[in-house]
């Protein structure tokens, strides 16, 4: 039930947030969107577990990356960014989750919006989506305090250069890059009406962030006229873990 | 057996001992949902015991309001790990609901605004384990945490307490809701760790 993974690479993505990359052989292969539960034991059996959302693509075999942002006192987060070293073994179990997913088979246009590390279960659909060279047509609206708390930032900037039908827009909360146009201020209704698709596109929604964030944001695209059957959410309150 | 992680001691707490398997504690209260809150208006309100098509019982909301309700204090536990102890609410018992309903199904499918359904055996409703809630921490219950009224059964994860609630479907075989067909196992006790399909 439990496998064990082996830590194969560290790479710091933000000052808070470091990608683990984990070779597990008997790994079966998971859906863009799911999750793993991580377990550290102490030597006196005393044990841990949080859920992170796995970073990496649908199709990777025998690894996985997930990506684990520092809270502010994070029992099992700071470990994980911190002391974990390459050759650590980890417990997880997984992959978990069949409703926050993006199959590959959907044809529809997809709309991820993303508040902070919300963005990781919506990199691995973008991940996805090329590994699979599938050219349905994504929009990511990825928020962020500041420029620096951007994940994987070289990868969004470079990717829709790529591919035409793949488009990236930011908001930032509290600091802009120097000539944004946009003030710095939370996702509003003007936003929504240019940087995602129009209501008529029915596309998919996929939310995930802060649960103040999730809901402010899919209140905003049912206003705008976009179906509540098709917005699908994850959550994380202040002491949920989850990525 | 456990692999023991390289320098990694942990944060016991004291009251860590009343939790159950795998659980960590929380003093607040995180909201997790599958899609968007609704809002249900007070004079839209129902709620209703039937057996599919056929209404055995309906109460708009004054009427429910005017059921005798209890006040409790319960422990949550999420499936996603987090528990909060000692969390005060105020509902009507399902056994109040029930009171002049008879039937001989064995299962119950509970429906909610917004399409969310959770299965569970009709028992675990009765016997002072079940509420429909609709106050929390003296406060009328907020739309995300599931306001107006949500089923409250706490021996079980919370995922089988229904936000939202608007009605239960009495079955005779096990009809398994949104979180029991997406992996989730079908009766979630906390206490024997049932988080997963095939979990025992």
């Amino acid at each position: 039930m439990w496998r064990v993974g082996t830590v194969v690479a560290l790479r710091d993505e933000t000052a808070t947030a470091r990608t683990i990359t984990l070779a597990l052989p008997d790994w079966p292969g998971h859906v863009a969107g799911q999750h793993v539960d991580v377990r550290l034991s102490a030597p006196d059996g005393y044990s841990a577990v949080r859920s992170y959302s796995i970073a990496s693509a649908s199709n990777s075999e025998k690894e996985i990356e997930i990506t684990v942002e520092r809270l502010p006192n994070g029992e099992v987060s700071s470990y994980l960014t911190q002391d974990l070293a390459v050759g650590d073994q980890l417990e997880l179990r997984g992959p978990i989750g069949g409703w926050f997913v993006w199959r590959t088979e959907q044809k529809e246009p997809i709309q991820l919006i993303a508040g902070g590390s919300g963005i990781v279960p919506l990199m691995a659909m973008i991940r996805s989506r090329g590994a699979a060279r599938s050219t349905t047509p994504f929009r990511l609206l990825y928020s962020v305090r500041a420029p620096e708390g951007i994940l994987y930032r070289d990868r969004l900037q470079a990717l829709p250069k790529e591919d035409s039908s793949l488009v990236v827009n930011f908001a930032y909360t509290r600091i802009v890059p120097k000539d944004w146009p946009r003030p710095p201020g939370r996702i509003d209704k003007d936003l929504i009406l240019s940087a995602t698709w129009p209501a008529r596109m029915t596309a998919t929604c996929y939310i995930c962030g802060p649960t103040g964030f999730v809901e402010s944001v899919t209140d905003l695209l049912n206003t705008v006229g976009n179906r509540r059957e098709n917005i699908r959410t994850e959550r994380f309150g202040p002491t949920g873990e989850r990525k | 057996m456990a692999i023991t992680s390289r320098g990694f001691y942990g944060r016991r707490r004291a009251a860590d001992t009343k939790l159950p398997p795998g659980q960590y504690l929380t003093t607040d209260f995180p909201v997790l949902s599958a899609g968007p809150t609704p809002h249900v208006p007070l004079d839209d309100w129902e709620f209703t015991i039937n057996e599919g098509t056929q209404v055995l019982r309906r109460w708009d909301w004054k009427a429910f309001r005017a059921l005798p309700s209890e006040n409790i204090t319960v422990d949550l536990h999420c499936v996603t790990r987090w528990s909060k102890l000692g969390t005060s609410w105020e509902g009507v018992s399902l056994d109040t609901l029930f009171r002049d309903t008879k039937t001989d199904a064995e299962y119950a499918l509970v429906h909610s605004y917004g399409d969310y359904t959770t299965n569970l055996p009709l028992d675990e409703l009765f016997n002072k384990q079940a509420w429909i809630a609709f106050r929390f921490d003296d406060e009328d219950l907020a739309p995300e945490h599931g306001g107006p009224a949500r089923l409250l059964v706490p021996h079980l994860y919370l995922w089988k307490s229904a936000k939202w609630v608007r009605g239960i479907t009495l079955l005779q075989e096990d009809q398994p809701g949104f979180w029991e067909s997406l992996g989730y196992h079908n009766y979630g006790d906390p206490w024997r760790e049932q988080r997963y399909s095939g979990d025992e």
